[in-house]
């Protein structure tokens, strides 16, 4: 194992987020300071409670989610597509480091950096609402998985895309639907019956959904069934990226 | 000795379906300095990113030090320095940053003296905390080939190193190349400048259409593909070649000024002394002699030519 290849790939995406703190921090904090706002404090004020939770506590995992997912995703495709763009990976490609280690160098900072934005959204959410989390352990559990997996995603789409509007296309048009629809807002009992089972088709919800259970025990699945959709996702990324680095597909042919 | 890189039948055909190379072999002796010359798209590039491991091969095998690059990429990277055609440089790094980076890619421990010492080897030593966004094209070039040089490897690469380079820096890069060498690194650059491998390199490879048309070493090349030429300039100009010279198939160039004589070195007579004889008992008048030998760019036009 190239433990120094990793170490200099891992610190060198670090730097790089170093170098963009406001856009990557601050930019994030403050949008979802906005959602505490307008939901929690102004609209959610006027909700009733969801399951016995208050409204602007029962939005926050949803909303930690919907960053995490969007960060972790531009992070890991950014990562791996901007040397591809600009053609500094054949450095990469031409040092004696295994797609195993180049991996772990980038999904690591991507998903690092995911989970550093979620903390410091939690501890701004906490500044808003009353928040207790019921199994810590459980909600590690979501976080870090959740931000494993989506930086493998990104990962994936980074070597995928081929110009800058395929890049940005799954995070910015698929991502987001998914994630409101997901029940970041709401808990699925209040749709309708068929866009109930409609939701069950979102992978996200399950995410959220396992997450909230983690902080509140209410969910709109069984957090088992959540907790087992993440390993299946991280399985399948997983498998993708096998089978690009076995055919070296978009990077070394 | 055995090569220290060694090429068997390589050949790559790209997803478009272009084939860029066709089976091509090439040993490379451990100390020598290589150069490949070949117009564009000769499949130069393909066949350094091949060895480097940026590029998987069609068929075909390469190994360097005795290690196959597929196999054993790790043993054969990490002896392996590239500096690409493409000034490819992350903008917002510094000098420094990015030459540690190298070296850590490669799998060694950070090692600051001896940063320090590529970095002024290139002259880059007072802008080692300069972002590379702003440094100049060949200050660019210059950081390429420390980043290529930071991990000590014992081949390198330079593809097309001294394109859009200018010639102080042309001058001191070949410096740098003359140090490697006598240090014991072997090192294989392509380029377009025939007078470069000219000067520099030990052997030349000539490479077109993705096969490598001759590999020879530099001198032995030119003496026998070598030819010289006489040239005679006269006093009087002639109209035609006179009878009883004939035989020696000039050519009357100049309005009839100036005769011209082809000879080859590696001949056991080169038939300088009977011409002159024969022209003096033609009585034609010399002006003035001299000759020329014709240079590896003429030798390079002659065998792609060839190729065509």
């Amino acid at each position: 194992m190239n433990i120094e290849a990793i170490k200099s790939i891992y610190f060198f995406e670090m730097a790089r987020t170093r170098r963009t703190l406001l856009q990557s921090v601050v930019s994030p904090v403050i949008s979802t300071s906005l959602y505490f706002i307008v939901f929690g404090a102004a609209i959610g004020a006027r909700i009733q409670e969801i399951d016995g939770v208050s409204y602007g506590a029962f939005i926050t995992p949803g909303l930690i989610m919907l960053t995490l997912l969007t960060q972790c995703i531009g992070n890991g495709s950014f990562g791996i597509y901007f040397p591809k763009f600009t053609g500094t990976i054949y450095e990469v490609l031409s040092s004696p480091v295994s797609m195993v280690e180049i991996v772990l160098g980038y999904v690591g900072a991507a998903a690092t950096k995911g989970v550093m934005i979620g903390t410091i959204i939690l501890l701004t959410a906490s500044l808003f609402v009353d928040l207790s989390i019921a199994h810590p352990l459980a909600m590690i559990f979501f976080f870090v998985l959740t931000a494993v997996s989506f930086s493998l995603f990104g990962f994936i789409i980074g070597i995928w895309a081929k110009d800058f509007e395929q890049l940005n296309l799954i995070p910015m048009l698929v991502i987001p639907p998914l994630v409101f629809l997901g029940g970041s807002f709401y808990s699925i009992d209040m749709l309708p019956p068929f866009w109930q089972a409609v939701s069950h088709f979102n992978p996200v919800l399950y995410l959220i959904s396992g997450f909230r259970w983690s902080f509140f025990e209410v969910s709109d699945v069984n957090p088992v069934v959540s907790a087992a959709m993440i390993v299946v996702f991280l399985t399948i990324c997983l498998s993708v990226l096998a089978w690009i680095f076995r055919t070296g597909y978009r990077l070394r042919n | 000795m055995a090569p220290i890189v060694s090429v068997s039948n390589l050949s790559k055909t790209y997803a478009s379906g272009f084939k860029a190379l066709k089976g091509v072999s090439l040993d490379i002796e451990q100390g020598e300095i290589l150069a490949l010359l070949g117009p564009n798209g000769a499949g130069k590039t393909t066949l350094i990113s091949i060895i480097c491991g940026i590029v998987n091969p069609s068929g075909g095998t390469v190994v360097v030090g005795g290690h196959d690059v597929v196999r054993d990429f790790r043993e054969t990277r990490s002896m392996i320095g590239l500096v690409p055609q493409e000034l490819t440089t992350d903008a917002f790094e510094t000098v420094w940053n990015t030459v540690t980076f190298s070296r850590g890619l490669h799998g060694k421990k950070p090692n600051p003296a001896h940063i320090e010492k590529v970095l002024k080897d290139l002259s880059l030593w007072d802008k080692k905390d300069n972002m590379l966004r702003e440094l100049s094209g060949g200050m660019k070039r210059r950081v390429l080939i420390a980043k290529a040089l930071s991990h000590e490897p014992r081949v390198l690469f330079l593809d097309e190193p001294t394109a859009g380079v200018d010639v102080s820096l042309r001058k001191s890069m070949w410096e740098v190349v003359e140090r490697l060498r006598a240090s014991g690194v072997t090192i294989i650059l392509t380029t377009h400048y025939i007078e470069e491998a000219e000067e520099i390199a030990d052997r030349i490879g000539v490479i077109n259409g993705g096969e490598i048309l001759l590999v020879e070493d530099k001198t032995a090349l030119m003496s026998k593909l070598g030819r010289k030429q006489l040239r005679v300039d006269l006093s009087h100009p002639l109209e035609a070649v006179p009878e009883t010279l004939s035989t020696y198939n000039l050519t009357l160039e100049g309005d009839g000024h100036c005769l011209i004589y082809d000879y080859d070195t590696s001949a056991e007579r080169t038939g300088i002394t009977s011409l002159l004889a024969a022209l003096a008992e033609a009585g034609v008048r010399l002006k003035d002699i001299s000759t020329r030998q014709s240079s590896l760019e003429d030798i390079f036009v002659e065998i792609v030519g060839a190729g065509r």
